[in-house]
Formats: C-alpha cells, structure tokens, sequence
C-alpha cells in the first residue's frame, strides 16, 4: 500500500472494512463495560444492592472474548475489527437478560435458572469461534466438500424426527437429546446448508443462468434446470412436515433461493420460490392444524379464543404488553416485569429486552444486527473469490433473516415460529452455530484482504 | 454478482425497517391500548414501587408499608388483626379487599387529587408516597368490641349516630392479612386458598356483607317506625291478645317466643308487644298495615342502597310480592327478610337521632405524604325515614325493653340505655341467629351498637338475643361511654 498515493488511498479504505484488531480491542473494553454496567444496574434495580455474584456473570465471557481477540491477532490479523465487538455486545447483552430473569424467578421461588448455563455456553461458543478460526484459516477448503456438507446438512435436519433422541417442545420437533443434554441440530445445519449451496452453485452457475425458452416475454430456464429448486422446495416442506416449524422451513429455503439469485443473477428463481412458499404455507395452515393454529394466533391475537387456547396466542399478548410497558425509553434493566411472559429467557428475551430497554433498545438492538448483516454483505461485496462471496452472503442472510423472522414473530408482524433469537435467547447450539458463522465472516474477510496484498 | 449483493442488501433493510416500523407501532402509538387491556397485570404490579400510604386508627399506624430488600421493595404490615375486616388485606398476587381496595387509588399515590405530587416526583426523581388514611374507628371501642365477641361468629358496628362516624366495626371469624402481603407466591396462595376454602368464611366482613341475615324481632323497630308515621296507629293501638295465631291463608299456626299470650289482658297494645317482642301482634299489625308500607320505610332507611363508606356494603332486602301469610312472618323479621348488621345500625340510628338517618363513614380525613388534606368527608344527611316524635316514641319503648322487657341485659346503671334484641329462626332444626341494637344514652345518644352473633352463640335453639348478644352490644356501648 506503500507507493498508492493519498487520493487514490482514500476511496480504498472508505470501501474496505476496518481491519484493525487495536480497533477492535478498544471496542471490546467498552462492551465488557456496557456489560459491567448492565449487570450492576440490575442487581440495584432487582435488589438494591451490588454483590461480587455480578463478576461470575462477566468475567468468563470477557476472558472467552479476549482469548478469541487474540486468536484473531494471531491467525486473521486482517480480519473485520466490527463482528466481534458487535456479537460480543449482543451476548452479553443476552446473558444479562437471563440472569435478570433468574432474580425474578429467586424471588418467585422457582427453580428454572438459566444465567449459569449461558454463560459457560457462551464461553465454550467463543472458544469453538477460535478454534474455527484457526482451523479454517483459508475457507476454500471448505469448497472442496460441498455434498458431505449438504448431506451431514440433511442428516442433521432429520435428527429430532428420529426414535428415542428425538424431542418435540411446543409443538416442534427441532431437538435431539441424549441424557441431560439437549441440541437443536437445525442450528448447525443451517451452516452446513450454506456451505452446500456455495459450493454446488459456483460449479453449476453457467447452466442455471443460461436463458431457457421465453414464454410472454418471461425467461423460462430449461427444465432440467429447474429441478434443484424443485427438489429443494419438496425438502423444506418436508422440515416443515417433519419437524412442524415454519419458521426453519421459511429460513432454510430463503437462504437457498437468495443463494441461487445471487449466484445466477435470476430473479426469476426468486419470483417462482416465493409463489412456491406463499402457496406451500397456505396449503400447510390447512393441512395441519398446527401450521393453522399458528395463524389464527397471528391473524387474532387478542381474541379470547385464541388467548385461552393451549399453545395460543397468550405468550404474544404477554410479549406485547411487556413491550408496550417499556414505552419508548424502557421501565430500565431490572424495572419491568418481563418475568410474566413465558419463556422469556429463550424465544421471547426480544420483548423481555423491549420491556427493560423500551423502543431505544429495540432500535439499538436491531441496529446492531443490521451493522453485522452490512458488514458481512461487505466481505461478500469486496471478496474476489465467488465461492466466498457466495458464503459471505449465505451467512449474512441467514443470519438477518432469522432476526426478521423471530423479531417479526414476536412482535406479530409475522406467525410465530421456534426460531431462536440469535447471540441473545438462552440456548447452547444456537450460540455455537452462531460465533462459527462469525467466525467463518471474519476468516472471509481475511482472507479478501490477503488476496489482494498478494 | 455485486449487483446481486447489494439487492439483498436492499431486502434485508427493507425487512429490517419493516421491523423498526412495528416496534415503533407497539411501543409508541399502541401503549396506552396495551396498558389497559384488563388482562394485563403490569399496571397493578407498577403500584408495588411506591410507597403505599399507612392506615390509622386514632392517629396511631395500624397498616404499614415498610421497605425491604425484594424487587417490591416494601413489604405491607398489620399490626393487629383487629382492624382486619375493615382494612381488608393488600396481596401482590391474589388481589385486596376493604379499605386497601375501596381507598387503593389514594393509598397508591395515584389518585387525580395526587396529581401535583406526581408532576414533583417525575421532576426530581423520587417515587410518589401514598397518601394515609385516617379511619373513623376509636381503638378503645373497637376493642371492647372485640373483646365481647369472643370466640363467637359474628358481627358489631359501633356508630355516632349524630355524625355516621363509624366507631367500631368487628366481624369474626376474621384473618391475617399479614399472610397474604408477602412477596413470596406459594405461602400466600396457600393461606389465601386457605380462607377461602375455609366454610367460616373468614375473608367475609359479616357487618356489610358476606350471606346478610335474617333480622328476627330487631326488624319489628321498622315495622313499629312504619306503622307509626302512617298516622293509623299509636302506641296505645291495641291487638287482640292470642297465644297461637293461624297465618292467613294457610293451616299453620305461629307463636310467641314465650310460647304463650303477651303478656296478660284479653288486647294487647303496640307499646307492650315492642318492649316484650311478641311475635303475633306484629304479624297482625303486618297484615293490617300492607306490605307497601313496610317496605317504603325500610327502603327510606337503606334497604335495596348500594352504600359506600367506602366499603361497598351489601344492599338489605325487603322481599316483593308476598302473599298474606308471607308478610305476616316479615311482620318479625322472618321470611325472606334479609339485612346486614350495619342496615340494622342505620336503622336505630334514625331512632337515636331524632329521625335522621347520618351517613355511615369510615373515613375521618386522607392524608397526602406532604401533610396536604386530600379528602375529609362531612358528616352528611343519608335520608329522614321518620319524624321527631315517632322517634321519641320508639325511644321510650326501647328504653323499657332495657328497663323491664324482652332485652333488660343491656341495662347499664346511671344511663338510660334503649334497645332491642332479635332472636332469628334458620330453619327448624338450625341454630339462632342472635341480634341486639340500641342506643345509650337514650337522651342524648353518642352511640349506637348493633351485634349479630351467629349459630346461636354456641348453644343452638338455646340462646336468646338478650342472653348473649345484649352483654356484647352493653360492653361496647360502656367503652364507647367512657371515652
């Protein structure tokens, strides 16, 4: 970079993202702060009084922070100075929910504490981020497998349905579990998944873009060529079947149809799957009463009947009040009253957080899930390599389409779904699946920037 | 596929506003909708933050709210459970009653009246305090109220009758409010299931509410008062002196309590059969004088009124549409005739007080943390159901029911005390339910006592009025005498 002149280096470091890791290291003392600061305004608001318990909270997540920072350092020097400080910031911010919650659930007397468990599950996330990091310094190597990926992919998907590990809660089966031990494998797959579809689509991109026959004035490709889509259109019906989730099957296929457009540049492939999707729900919520039920709790949520119904609209209605109760600035961390929606440690902590933190932290909240989308869509927009582009692109989506379905479900823009907020809701696969997606962003970024100093 | 990228990008802002858009619906334009739908408890729950003011009682703190380290951050004490059925009780979980309900708004800081305080508070950052309030009761009555009661089920409201003041005002079996304003779920379900299960019915306040009861001979002042102002009968009207009488209309036959005629003499006049509550002149006279007439002077004197003092009190009923033989057995009380203790308390206070009837109150003044009087009910005219004179009257033979007829346990030496007892069936085998009501002194009187002890005192169809509910109402009226 050395002999660029001062002009040209301008509009190059406006396009490329920070890569400073001291820039990320002063970012990340300022979230270890905001956490600080989280925990202790909840110990005065729930018991006015700080103790030392609030440390057991912190320190090992920051330690866990750290240690990855320094794998960075090390293995991906060049790699984006933004996705940890932000996932980090979002983690934190989670386990500080759920330790809240846990005080609520003290005083009630109850036993359902989740805060312990978070925090170690956070940690062993972040260590497996630096493991990944380090294992996958280059992520062409991931290219060189994408039918072990998509079929470990499938595998996975179809785990909760099998015999004896398998586990339904609240009418999905989207979890194995073996002992004490309980895994959402659709959270892993959905990495996997992405990794397939990279993989497949760049070696197939020339057939699948070319113009097939045109019919009033439409591109038509051949049909041969519509069969991956077909095919996969039947394996997401067959999750939402299999596994009675919309929200996975929603998500699953939406990674594979923007994947597809990105790699063809068809916008016909989107048009047709969202017809296909629309159509494929709407035939579900009749089919199954399940799907159907899910609807009329969307459609009428504050109807006495639906209220009342087991595995109804209740929880919603308890989410919006909460959130209607935080108004625009929030009853404060520990002020609110977020322990009478249920499972607000885990598929509702959103409202739980729009209680507390009223619309400014839902705002900033959103906002901070947008900032890793944008910079995710940046490694995807400056790398040289289609394959991973194509990946950048995968993860970012998927990532931010989870956030609008949960966030959209919760608050009743859209049908409720078992999606787990991402780095926020208490739960171990999700956290690992998603710091191995942040992860492999950051490896991404790296490895764009080394290209181009080679 | 750059192009491609940055139309995803477009997508996911698309979706991302969609959401910043939504958020901003709920928690902006649909607050206050959501904050009143009736199923949301957060409202209630918010009030737990502020202090809540105290309840006295003769400027003493008998209710407290004191601060503790729990995410409600003050913790209800009653002091005795004395005051229990009127203070009620004040639970994060299963709701309130009496005062802690009736007053909440003012206890809670929310009331409009508080409105000034709440703009202070925002300004500068500390939470409202509850405004006190200060009960009309006097703790010596009260106690000597509770004290006479025992162990007994029952009831007794002690009143100014000059003023409506409530002075006592005691219901038994009562409860530990103590146990239902913890913070902790499970022991105050518990003790709340407990109560309510429980046949006694503790959480009931029996002086204005609960089941009411049936008035038995106390009822014959209303229908005395009745026959008086209609101006067809004095005390000296006579009756035809029987010692068994066939109701109207049917084969049954009534009696006096005594089981024979009232008193001797072939008549009887109106004055004798009041001071020795004999049952069959007033089943007469009940024919004679028609149930209209009955029935308006006892809907003058709150029979069929939703009253608040603030406690909502149970409305007495006079049934409608009886038959001759129906009306007869209202003449004393019986039937379907149904009152609560404090109807009963009104009622005599319109004899005390020269015919006006003075709004019942349990409140003296409220109180706002910053010494500001947010409210301070006047003693106020609830209605005049009879003139001066049929007043007077009345007193003179409640006076001699004391001296020498049917309630003479009341008697208290140097003070001419008047009254009256009831002794009412339930049913052929049930135990009594025993009343007293009255007044002392009878020339100027400071007090009225009504007592209602039920299942007969303990001792079935043995117990009389004047045997066990007289020495309570004497008791309260010496300690209201004294003070």
């Amino acid at each position: 970079m050395s002999n660029v002149s001062l002009t040209q280096a301008i509009p190059m470091l406006l396009k490329a993202v920070p890569r400073s890791r001291n820039f990320e290291a002063v970012l990340l003392f300022w979230v270890a702060g905001i956490h600080a600061f989280a925990l202790a305004q909840i110990q005065l608001a729930v018991s006015q009084r700080m103790s030392w318990d609030m440390l057991y909270y912190w320190a090992p997540p920051t330690i866990s922070a750290w240690i990855l920072h320094y794998v960075l350092r090390k293995y991906v020097l060049n790699a984006d100075g933004l996705l940890l400080p932000l996932a980090f910031l979002l983690n934190g911010l989670g386990i500080a929910m759920i330790y809240r919650l846990d005080l609520a659930e003290i005083t009630r007397g109850g036993e359902d504490l989740f805060a312990e468990r978070q925090v170690w599950l956070s940690c062993f996330a972040m260590l497996m981020a630096a493991i990944v990091v380090r294992l996958v310094r280059n992520p062409l190597v991931l290219r060189r497998f994408p039918y072990l990926a998509g079929a470990a992919a499938v595998v996975l998907l179809l785990l909760p349905a099998a015999p004896v590990i398998g586990r339904t809660f609240n009418g999905a089966t989207l979890w194995i579990a073996i002992g004490d031990l309980s895994f959402q494998p659709g959270e892993i797959a959905k990495i996997l998944l992405a990794i397939f579809f990279a993989g497949y689509l760049v070696s197939r991109k020339g057939p699948l873009s070319e113009i097939g026959s045109r019919v009033l004035g439409m591109r038509i490709p051949r049909a041969k060529d519509l069969g991956p889509i077909l095919l996969f259109w039947v394996a997401s019906m067959a999750v939402l079947v299999i596994q009675r989730d919309l929200g996975t099957s929603i998500l699953y296929f939406g990674l594979f149809l923007v994947m597809i457009y990105t790699a063809t540049g068809r916008g016909f492939y989107v048009g047709i799957g969202l017809v296909m999707m629309v159509t494929g729900a709407l035939v579900a919520s009749r089919l199954f009463g399940y799907v159907g039920a899910r609807f009329d709790s969307w459609l009428a949520p504050f109807a006495t009947e639906n209220y009342t119904a087991p595995g109804g609209s209740y929880q919603l209605v308890q989410g919006l009040f909460g959130m209607a109760h935080g108004d625009v600035i929030g009853a404060g961390l520990g002020s609110g009253f977020p322990q009478l929606i249920p499972l607000a440690e885990s598929d509702f902590i959103f409202a739980a957080l729009g209680e507390e933190l009223g619309l400014a932290g839902v705002f900033a909240i959103l906002a901070i899930y947008l900032l890793i989308v944008y910079r995710g869509l940046r490694i995807a927009n400056t790398h040289q390599d289609d394959f991973s582009k194509l990946l950048a692109l995968g993860f970012s989506f998927v990532l931010g389409l989870q956030v609008f379905i949960v966030a959209g479900g919760v608050m009743g823009l859209l049908p409720l779904t078992g999606l787990t907020t991402p780095f926020l809701a208490a739960g171990g696969s999700a956290l690992l699946a998603n710091w191995s997606i942040i992860a492999l962003l950051l490896v991404l970024s790296d490895s764009s920037l080394r290209r181009v100093k080679e | 596929m750059n192009r491609q990228v940055r139309r995803v990008g477009l997508a996911l802002t698309v979706m991302f506003i969609a959401l910043f858009a939504i958020a901003s619906s709920i928690q902006v334009v649909r607050t206050e909708s959501l904050y009143q739908d009736s199923r949301n408890v957060r409202a209630s729950y918010e009030t737990y933050k502020t202090q809540r003011g105290s309840i006295l009682v003769g400027q003493t703190e008998v209710v407290t709210s004191d601060a503790v380290n729990d995410q409600y951050r003050f913790l209800r004490k009653y002091d005795s459970v004395l005051y229990s059925a009127v203070a009620g009780y004040f639970s994060i979980f299963t709701g309130s009653s009496g005062i802690e309900r009736s007053m909440n708004s003012l206890l809670a800081g929310q009331s409009s009246a508080q409105f000034f305080e709440q703009i202070n508070a925002l300004l500068d950052g500390t939470p409202v305090t509850g405004a006190a309030v200060e009960l009309s009761l006097d703790p010596a009555v009260q106690r000597a109220a509770w004290d006479a009661l025992g162990g007994r089920k029952g009831a007794v409201v002690a009143l100014d009758p000059t003023t409506g003041r409530i002075l006592a005002m005691v219901s038994k079996p009562t409860f530990d409010a103590n146990l239902m304003s913890g913070h902790e779920y499970e022991p105050v379900n518990q003790a709340y299931r407990d109560y309510l299960e429980d046949p006694d019915k503790p959480l009931v306040n029996r002086a204005i509410g609960g089941d009411l009861y049936p008035p038995g001979s106390v009822f014959k002042l209303i229908v005395a008062a009745a026959a008086l102002e209609s101006g067809r009968y004095s005390t000296t009207t006579t009756f035809e002196n029987l010692d068994r009488y066939r109701l109207p209309g049917t084969t049954t036959t009534i009696q006096n309590s005594s089981g024979n005629s009232c008193g001797d003499g072939v008549l009887v006049t109106l004055e004798q059969a009041l001071v020795r509550s004999c049952n069959i002149p007033f089943a007469m006279l009940a024919v004679d004088l028609g149930q209209d007439r009955i029935r308006a002077m006892a809907e003058l004197m709150g029979f069929g009124d939703e009253i608040a003092i603030p406690l909502s009190v149970t409305p007495s009923v006079y049934p409608t549409d009886l038959e001759l033989s129906q009306l007869a057995l209202t003449g004393f009380g019986q039937f379907d005739v149904r009152v609560s203790p404090l109807q009963i308390a009104m009622s005599t206070a319109a004899i005390a007080n020269q015919g006006v009837i003075m709004k019942p109150q349990l409140i003296d003044q409220v109180v706002a943390s910053n010494l500001n009087v947010l409210s301070q009910p006047e003693p106020q005219v609830f209605s005049s159901p009879m003139s001066r004179e049929t007043a007077a009257l009345l007193t003179r033979m409640m006076v001699d029911s004391v001296g020498y007829g049917a309630a003479t346990n009341a008697a208290i030496p140097q003070v001419a005390v008047a009254g009256k007892t009831g002794t009412a069936e339930n049913g052929p085998d049930d135990p009594y339910t025993l009343w007293f009501t009255g007044f002392a002194p009878a020339e100027s009187p400071q007090v009225v006592v009504t007592v209602v002890v039920e299942d007969g005192g303990g001792i079935g169809q043995n117990g009389t009025g004047n045997q066990i509910a007289a020495p309570i109402a004497k008791a309260v009226m010496k300690a209201a005498l004294n003070r």
